[in-house]
């Protein structure tokens, strides 16, 4: 039985690492159930530590939650050791993939199964198999073998064995050819249809985020500054200009403006 | 050397494989520590020491027969390491590996002040359980203690390493070994894991501690065995199993002929040598990973 109202509530938040630097400063955004909610922002700006904080993988970095909560599924995230939210349904999708390279494929897989009540998924590994063909041919090789494309595939596959609720995907187009972040970002889409499973998505590359999220937030330096629904953000004309690098800009704009779009336009997609 | 003697140096060499597989049993108790948890355990030689005297303790005092006292003294050893996890190291998470280091220093110390008062500081035997007849391997004579520590040693290395490729619990220690961060994303208990690391190296050096004291008899200063078993894994690196194995065989061998061919007095030299000529050529041990954190 679940609660009503979002997966995930994130309520005004405020991290701080090592006790000195703070990074989030009033953060919040909400994931409803089923959805894709993007989170975009420039280099720095505090999304994968936004994610972080969600998945309690904060403290081991030195960081803390000082300010604001973090409700998943109705609880807070903080009564849970981070083992025992990705038991209940959280699943972070590390940035930089972090599978383990000296395991086998299959062994990485065997790993997440930790995250399931029982230790079994209810199909096996047949589901991640499915979604990535590719995995399977390669299933008894060493994971640190594999191309950047596949240890991304292999990092969400692990995610999918858990069977979660919600996903949190840190920027999973990172140092992938557009064909295989296009690959990637569909079967993103098909997860998320299929298996109804709420995902945050953090990703530079706002036009793909926007191709399959239902929901965005943008965030700089620490909180957000623009939220909306996809649709919506797509045809705001600030957001197509600095975000997604389109439409008609330029004319009537100041100079520091100009030097503004200058300083965005290292993430643009 | 004058009139080479083929059979005696043969004689000599198994021997020190003997001795080796023992080290090698150690150093990967202390591989296995490290590896999960990056702890340096110096206090190895002492849980070693400890499972000795549990053996001791249920074979003489007890006076239960070897099928029963070794069990026990295992899970005795077991139990200590998840003990010494539970209430000392995982109080200290987060401190720096120097004050850690050094905890485990005193942690030794300790264990061998218990040992003292409980049974004496006086070294004494175990009771027989391996027997005395001689082995021989072709015409090379091998003492039959020596033979059946390193039989044994051997088999629980093996069964340790297929736990480790095998065992679901294996592939939990290996991901929490290999990125702490990504085991705990994957749902995988980590602080169990570093738990129980701690109880499995406890095991595995009860088990050397009984050969060990089978072989040599025991004393509350036996765990200075640990400090050749931490040349071992300087030598094989502190983060590697394989170099445990090949470091426990390779220093085993270099005491046993030091020591026969050169004099008692060179054991310690040589092996020192080999120590610092590995960490001149590879400070991080031969088989050991580079990120090795420097103490
Ligand atoms: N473990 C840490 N200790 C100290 N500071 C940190 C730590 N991790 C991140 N920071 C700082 O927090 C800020 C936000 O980092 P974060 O990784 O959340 O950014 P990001 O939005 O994910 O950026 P990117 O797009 O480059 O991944 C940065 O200034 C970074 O230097
Ligand atoms: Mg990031």
């Amino acid at each position: 039985m679940s609660a009503p109202g979002p997966i995930l509530d994130v309520a005004n938040i405020e991290v701080i690492y090592n006790r000195t630097v703070q990074v989030l400063r009033g953060l919040s955004l909400a994931v409803p159930r089923g959805q894709v909610v993007a989170l975009l922002g420039s280099n720095g700006a505090g999304k994968s530590t936004t994610l972080k904080a969600v998945s309690r993988l904060l403290e081991i970095e030195d960081g803390a939650l000082t300010g604001g909560a973090i409700r998943f599924d109705g609880q807070d995230v903080a009564a849970f050791a981070p083992h025992a939210l990705v038991r209940r349904g959280l699943f972070h999708v590390m940035e930089g993939r972090r599978i383990f390279e000296d395991l086998s494929v299959e062994e990485n897989l065997t790993a997440a199964t930790f995250a399931r009540p029982g230790g079994r998924p209810s199909r096996g590994f047949a589901l991640v198999y499915e979604y990535f063909p590719r995995l399977f041919e390669r299933r008894s090789g060493l994971a640190g073998y594999l191309s950047g494309g596949e240890q991304q595939m292999l990092a969400i596959g692990r995610a999918l064995i858990a069977e979660p609720q919600l996903i949190l995907l840190d920027e999973p187009s990172l140092g992938l050819s557009p064909i295989l972040v296009e690959e990637i970002f569909s079967i993103i889409a098909r997860i998320n249809r299929e298996q109804g499973t709420a995902m945050l998505l953090v990703e530079q590359n706002a036009a793909v985020a926007f191709a399959v999220s239902h929901y965005a937030y943008i965030m700089e330096t620490g909180k957000i500054v623009i939220d909306g629904p996809v649709e919506r953000l797509m045809h705001d004309a600030d957001v197509r200009e600095f975000y997604l690098g389109l439409g008609a800009a330029g004319q009537g704009r100041s100079f520091r403006d100009v030097k503004h779009y200058k300083r965005r336009k290292r993430w643009l997609s | 050397m004058e009139g080479f003697d083929p059979l005696f140096f043969a004689e000599v060499t198994l021997a020190g494989l003997g001795s080796g597989a023992l080290l090698a049993l150690t150093g990967l108790a202390f591989v296995l520590i490290y590896k999960a948890t990056r702890v340096v355990n110096l206090a190895i030689g002492e849980m070693l020491m400890v499972g000795a005297y549990l053996f001791f303790a249920f074979a003489a005092g007890l006076g239960l027969p070897a099928w029963g006292a070794i069990p026990l003294a295992l899970a005795g050893g077991g139990l200590l390491g998840a003990a010494i996890e539970r209430a000392i190291i995982r109080p200290m998470l987060g401190e720096s590996p120097i004050a850690i280091f050094m905890v485990t220093i005193g942690l030794g110390s300790v264990l061998v002040g218990l040992v003292e008062i409980v049974w004496s500081p006086n070294p004494t035997q175990l009771p027989d359980f391996i027997g005395a007849a001689p082995v021989f391997l072709g015409e090379a004579y091998v003492s039959r203690k020596i033979a059946v520590g390193f039989a044994v040693a051997c088999l629980v290395i093996a069964g340790f390493l297929l736990a480790f490729r095998t065992w679901r619990g294996g592939v939990a220690l290996r991901a929490t070994a290999a990125d702490q961060a990504a085991a705990y994303s994957c749902g995988i208990d980590v602080p169990a894991v570093f738990c129980a690391a701690w109880a499995l190296a406890g095991v595995a050096a009860a088990a050397a501690g009984i050969l060990v004291g089978a072989v040599g008899g025991i004393s509350p200063t036996m765990g200075v065995f640990g400090l050749s078993a931490l040349v071992v894994v300087i030598v094989g690196g502190l983060d590697s199993v394989a170099g445990a194995l090949v470091g426990g065989l390779v220093v085993g061998l270099l005491e046993a002929w030091s020591g026969t061919f050169l004099g008692g007095e060179y054991k310690i030299v040589a092996t020192f040598s080999l120590l610092l000529a590995v960490l001149v050529v590879r400070p991080y041990g031969l088989f050991g990973t580079a990120e090795i954190e420097r103490l």
